[in-house]
């Protein structure tokens, strides 16, 4: 019954037509066609085959989630296809092979003639050349009219060390510029939008941008204005561009021209510690790599997962990471009722409350951004005390494309683990009434300002125990008798199942402040105290231990998750 | 100022999209019909044929600043328009430009059309007039004028005050 349904396990799809053809002299199959930007199935081209057999094709317009362009010319290769006879049978050479006709200028024939190799299809028995000196001049040419009006200021150019231009100019272009001219001036410092900045100068008019933004946004906002060198990226004077999905242009736009105003100039990318984590704003638990310097948090980026969010992400999610880092984190231990200040004495204190308590007299409220591992443990808890557990729901917009309208990270996780079985949120009445009547007596808070949600001021105040764990300062944290800081998301390593079912693991970006610590660690200790002793030493093991005890998990392990998670059956 | 289109034209226009397969090529007959009846393309303008023809205007303002035909200023009353393609530029038309200019107070060495203060006289180089013969030729308005000489182009503006 609880058998995880993962992509391993799918039957295999049926054998494909494939083509044969020479990549650089190597014979090689290639499937006849393969997924577009939308996943339909097309005519290979040859910038796919040159991949298969290894071979990056430099090139700007294309992007596999984009509509074809073809614009940019960085793409083209040199290549031939089998000569045909008068008879339309193909020529053969003396030793029988078919001989090829390598495609050159008709008024030149010395001259190659090269193809734009994202957007033309390969042919059987045709050969590519992506090595060759011609396609390597051809290379040399396009960079250097790319470079033409192009600033060449790479030093103060935020775009340095991650620009495509600068790298393809040192693989494929020359030394030194020919070009003695003066350059043409565009406009710099553009305010395209409230988190774009544009420099029309840097630009190479690939028209990334205005593709991603109308055909996979949906809101056909960018242009090209003037003509010829004055050609420039534009929205429409005095229209911002500010969909939700704007700062996936950074990432698309090949070369320094767009840049996100909450990252430019903040680092180098080179000094940037990558970490493979997820956007928790929102269920759908987009797939980020965060990038921090000496522990301080600096940017979001999406990271390419087709099964959740292919290579985008929205801004908001992306943007959403300053509060983990701001100045009244929680960040201190502390039990309120004998001013103890360190884990060890704070832990004693709640276990002792929680070891007193008479079944029926605790109640939890754990939210849905907590991780699967520490539901796990708190739903033990609760067990252990006899306790009514509930969650929160939050609900917000969503839109086509990605955002749901679910703003918990893991009401899947809450779910699965058993900690709300049918409708979040839907016991809390009954743990007010509960405490109003005096039958409960202490209240456990992970991640909630229950304030909020139903369990107002008056009401917690005839607690005899209000146990809280947060991140962040609210009505709740500071009504708690037993404080226990605990981690963003971003801070720790766990798993979320999002909106789809998907299980997907995290990894830590950055240290937490002070005295906070991951949740799941604390929990272990708590157990322990009360009797219960975990067998875990480690995040994987409390995890496979997790995956053991739960349905839902039955067969999952940690180390054979991959970074693009697992999914399980709802 | 509101942006208003007259019924008639309109009209004229809801007809002329039929002629397309899609709307969106309808786009430069439109700039040209709201040119011509209004002398310049507003950014009202724009956005009134954008929604016409279920574009969003960034569109139409590609055309309308990659043509430099399309003015998105209110030209002066009387149109001078100098034609500098070759022949032209060989016979003089760099001189009969910068005569203008300088009759006018304009810059002849300013780039694209130039309108005087008054409103009365814009000056613009245009490419190939089709009377290579006799050059230099130039438009005043929707008049042809050949082998214009100095003293010609006198006479021209006298005539249109
Ligand atoms: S701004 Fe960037 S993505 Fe857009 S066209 Fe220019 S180079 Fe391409
Ligand atoms: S869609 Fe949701 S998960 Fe994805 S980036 Fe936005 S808020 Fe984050
Ligand atoms: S990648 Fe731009 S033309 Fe092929
Ligand atoms: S060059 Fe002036 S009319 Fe042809």
């Amino acid at each position: 019954m609880s058998t995880p349904t993962t992509a391993e396990l799918k039957p295999a799809p049926p054998p494909v037509e494939t083509i044969r053809i020479k990549v650089d002299g190597r014979e090689l199959d290639v499937p006849k066609t393969m997924p577009d930007w939308q996943g339909k199935p097309q005519p290979t081209t040859m910038l796919q085959a040159c991949a298969m057999a290894g071979l990056e094709v430099p090139h700007y317009c294309y992007h596999p989630k984009l509509p074809i362009a073809g614009n940019c010319r960085m793409c083209l290769i040199e290549f031939g296809t089998p000569m045909m006879g008068p008879d339309r049978k193909p020529v053969l050479n003396e030793d029988g092979s078919p001989k090829i006709a390598r495609s050159v200028l008709p008024y030149e024939p010395d001259a190659a003639r090269g193809a734009i190799a994202c957007a033309t299809p390969i042919s059987p028995g045709m050969e590519l050349y992506p090595s060759s000196a011609a396609t390597k001049q051809m290379r040399e040419a396009v960079l250097e009219s790319l470079l033409i009006n192009h600033p060449l200021d790479c030093p103060i150019c935020d775009q340095a060390g991650e620009c495509k231009l600068q790298e393809y100019s040192v693989e494929h272009g020359q030394a030194t510029s020919r070009f003695v001219e003066t350059k043409v001036h565009k406009p710099k410092q553009v305010d395209l939008g409230p988190r774009i900045m544009l420099d029309d100068e840097r630009c190479v008019l690939c028209t990334r941008c205005i593709r991603f933004t109308r055909d996979v946004a949906g809101d056909d906002a960018l242009g090209i204005v003037n003509r010829g060198s004055y050609n420039s990226i534009a929205a429409y004077p005095g229209r911002q561009f500010d969909n939700n999905y704007s700062l996936n242009t950074v990432d698309l736009c090949p070369v320094g021209a767009l840049t996100s105003k909450d990252f430019r100039f903040q680092m180098r990318v080179w000094f940037l510690k990558e970490t493979k984590s997820l956007c928790a704003t929102c269920g759908t638990g987009c797939n980020i790599t965060a990038g921090a310097r000496e522990e301080k948090l600096l940017r979001f980026e999406p990271r390419q997962n087709d099964a959740v969010n292919g290579p985008w992400m929205c801004d908001h999610g992306r943007l959403n990471y300053k509060w983990v880092q701001r100045e009244d984190r929680l960040s201190t231990v502390i039990s309120t009722r004998t001013g103890s200040g360190t884990w060890t004495g704070v832990l004693a204190e709640v276990a002792e409350v929680l070891r007193n308590a008479p079944k029926g007299s605790v109640a939890m409220v754990l939210s849905a951004r907590q991780t699967n591992e520490e539901l796990y443990l708190l739903n033990k808890l609760a067990v252990l005390c006899g306790a009514i557990t509930d969650s929160i729901a939050r609900e917000g917009q969503g839109d086509a494309l990605l955002v749901s309208p679910d703003k918990n990270p893991n009401s899947n996780g809450v779910r699965l683990t058993g900690v709300a079985y049918t409708e979040m949120g839907i016991q809390i009445p009954k743990i007010a009434a509960g405490i109003r009547n005096g039958q409960i007596k202490t209240l456990v808070v992970f991640g909630e300002d229950v304030t909020r949600h139903g369990l107002e001021g008056d009401v917690l105040s005839r607690l005899d125990h209000l146990i809280v764990s947060d991140v962040l300062p609210n009505e709740t944290t500071q009504r708690a008798h037993f404080l226990l800081p605990g981690c963003a998301h971003i801070e720790k390593r766990g798993t979320f199942v999002n909106v789809k079912g998907r299980l997907q693991k995290f990894m830590k970006a950055v240290e937490p402040k002070g005295d906070a610590r991951p949740e799941w660690e604390f929990l272990g200790e708590l157990l322990q105290l009360l009797g219960r002793p975990e067998n875990f030493k480690s995040l994987e093991g409390l995890f496979n231990q997790m995956a053991k005890d739960t349905p839902a998990f039955a067969g999952l392990e940690w180390s054979r998750i991959g970074d693009l998670g697992v999914n399980v059956k709802l | 100022m509101a942006f208003i289109v007259p019924a008639e034209l309109e009209a004229e226009l809801n007809e002329l999209v039929t002629h397309y397969p899609q709307k969106r090529s309808a786009s430069l007959m439109f700039l040209h019909a709201i040119q011509e009846h209004f002398g310049f393309i507003s950014k009202e303008a724009a956005e009134w044929i954008a929604s016409k023809l279920d574009l969003q205007p960034i569109h139409v303002w590609e055309l309308v600043t990659f043509y430099p035909m399309f003015r998105q200023h209110p030209p002066g009353r009387h149109q001078l328009k100098i034609c500098r393609t070759l022949s032209c530029a060989l016979g003089g038309a760099y001189a009969l430009h910068e005569h203008f200019c300088r009759k006018f107070g304009l810059d002849p060495k300013a780039h694209g059309i130039q309108t005087t203060k008054d409103g009365s006289f814009s000056v613009e180089f245009v490419e190939c007039l089709a009377g290579c013969g006799t050059a230099p030729v130039m438009m005043c308005n929707d008049e042809f004028h050949e082998n214009v000489s100095l003293s010609k182009a006198d006479e021209l503006i006298s005539k249109c005050q």
